[in-house]
């Protein structure tokens, strides 16, 4: 292989790049982003960052005396990939031509429909609406959140912490049922009335209301929540418009194996925009998680340097974290699969605990509420078990 | 300045034992059977990587999952960008003593904060 092109120039992509070095790639190595900064940490983006306390230079991911003698092309989108051709389009007529192309082009925040061009009005993916955001959140005033999944939580806590008057909207009847399970999906999201931050359930969002600016968030109950700023924060979906006449297999992101090899030889998908076989649940997932985007990306290009001739471990369970309200919430593995869930240390009145999922009595996920420690052992002995 | 940690016996393998002092120092008996000691507070945030996943001769943070090579203290991959300092171990008699390095420790940009500012 002689030349490789990472298109997406975050975590993924930056992960992908650092593998592809240690693994004694030597060859060619272009790095397509749109964005115009260099790789930089989201995490932050909704916690320190929004809060003041961790600033821009301090959001990089690469360290200062990393050479990884990559070519980057920066504030240049991938328009198009020809396969048969070995060449990636790019955004002004550009093209390169490539033996090995790693597909790590992330997710774009979800927006709501008929709230383009009115002021006030934010989602948060990247570090340029972070800054709007916080600018905006520094003036005070009342913010409405739509959307209590964990994004919009981290928002709320955060503008709380800054002495902002705080609504979060959820349509579903329980916040982060999806991901934790209606219990613990109920514990953790108490967290935002435990600190006087409104929850309203189970209404949907029928509109916003504003000229210029907003000044109400409209519910399906006839209800209208007044707002100078507003956060949407409902979800996000992958960026692969630009490969739908590439011929590769599409199906919520980029399908792919376990290892992140697509349809298309030679093509590997990895962090957010990946639909990857999981083989512990036997099923396709899309993971927006930082870690996952973080370290399968290395199997990935073990996987693309060996023309897929090596056999792809069992992938680690799936993990995040979420801070909130000074809570560090941690959770690994799956919870859709399980038929129980035990609080086996600490107390959900005192937002303490470590829960255990469990199918058929073997545990499936674990989930944490301020037990580093506990939680650690769990997600150790979760990735020991082979269900 | 050489601290007495534990006894040998009260320390399995596979687990850490912390030492309380400012800023904290861990011991961590590898399952193979080796002792290393280092800074416990990761460089990027405040997590006790006592509380980390101990495997061979690396510890992977509880909270973001950077990984530290105990023999050095480098550190693997962001989020923690800076190593974490080593200590000698000493055993003797069955008790283990920390000999503390004299560097200056690379504390997370929260914990300088605080400790800049006196304590809380
Ligand atoms: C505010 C926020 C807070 C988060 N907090 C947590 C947390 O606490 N814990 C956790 O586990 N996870 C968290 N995450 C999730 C985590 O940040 C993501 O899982 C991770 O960033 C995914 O990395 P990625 O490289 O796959 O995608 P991304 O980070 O989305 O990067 C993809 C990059 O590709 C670029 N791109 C897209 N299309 C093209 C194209 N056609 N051509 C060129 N470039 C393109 C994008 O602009 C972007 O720069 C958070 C995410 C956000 C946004
Ligand atoms: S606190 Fe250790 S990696 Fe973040």
């Amino acid at each position: 292989m002689r030349t490789v092109a990472v298109v997406g120039a975050s975590l993924a992509g930056l992960s992908a790049v650092r593998s592809l070095r240690k693994r004694g790639y030597d060859g060619r190595l272009v790095v397509v982003g749109d964005e115009l900064h260099r790789p930089y940490d989201r995490p932050p983006l909704s916690k320190e960052f929004l809060a003041g306390t961790v600033g821009e230079a301090e959001l990089a991911l690469e360290t200062d005396d990393e050479d990884l003698r990559a070519e980057w092309l920066l504030g240049v989108r991938a328009t198009g990939l020809d396969h048969a051709a070995r060449t990636l389009r790019l955004s002004g007529g550009r093209e390169v031509q490539a033996d090995g192309v790693v597909i790590a082009t992330g997710a774009a925040a979800r927006t709501l429909p008929g709230s383009e061009g009115l002021a006030g009005v934010h989602t948060l993916r990247t570090l340029d609406d972070a800054r709007a955001l916080r600018d905006e959140l520094s003036r005070g005033g009342r913010l409405v959140v739509i959307g209590g999944g964990f994004i919009g939580a981290e928002v709320a806590s955060t503008a709380y912490a800054l002495g902002l008057d705080v609504t979060v909207v959820e349509a579903a009847p329980t916040p982060l049922a999806g991901a934790l399970g209606e219990t613990m999906g109920a514990i953790v999201s108490a967290l935002h009335t435990d600190h006087g931050v409104r929850l309203e359930c189970g209404v949907g969002v029928k509109g916003l209301s504003g000229e210029a600016r907003v000044d109400a968030v409209l519910l399906e109950d006839g209800r209208g929540i007044p707002a100078d700023i507003v956060v949407v924060g409902v979800g996000a979906r992958p960026n692969v418009e630009w490969l739908e006449a590439s011929g590769i297999a599409l199906d919520n992101g980029v399908k792919c194996g376990a290892d992140g090899r697509t349809s298309l030889a030679g093509v590997v998908a990895v962090g957010d925009c990946a639909n990857w076989y999981d083989p512990r649940a036997g099923f396709h997932r899309r993971v927006e998680h930082w870690t996952g985007a973080r370290e399968r990306p290395d199997a990935a290009i073990a996987a693309l340097l060996a023309g897929g001739a090596v056999e792809p471990g069992v992938p680690r369970p799936p993990y995040f974290w979420s801070d909130q309200y000074g809570v560090k919430i941690q959770f690994a593995g799956h919870a859709a699969g399980a038929d129980s869930v035990t609080i086996e240390a600490g107390a959900a009145d005192d937002r303490d605990v470590l829960a255990v999922y469990r199918r058929a009595g073997d545990p499936v996920a674990v989930l944490g509420m301020n037990q580093p420690r506990l939680f650690t052992r769990w997600r150790k002995q979760l990735a020991a078990t082979a269900s | 300045m050489m601290i007495p940690a534990c006894r040998l016996e009260d320390l399995p393998q596979g687990e850490a034992h912390r030492l309380n002092i400012d800023p904290p120092v861990s011991v961590f008996h590898t399952d193979d059977g080796e002792l290393f000691a280092i800074d416990d507070t990761c460089t990027h945030q405040d997590a006790s990587l006592a509380d980390g996943w101990l495997e061979g001769c690396e510890v992977e943070c509880p909270l973001h999952a950077s990984k530290f090579d105990l023999r050095t203290g480098a550190v693997d991959a962001p989020p923690a960008k800076l190593p974490v300092r080593t200590h000698e171990v000493v055993v003797e008699d069955g008790m283990i003593y920390v000999r503390l390095s004299t560097d200056a420790p690379n504390l997370p940009p929260c914990i300088s904060a605080r400790l800049a500012g006196g304590p809380a």
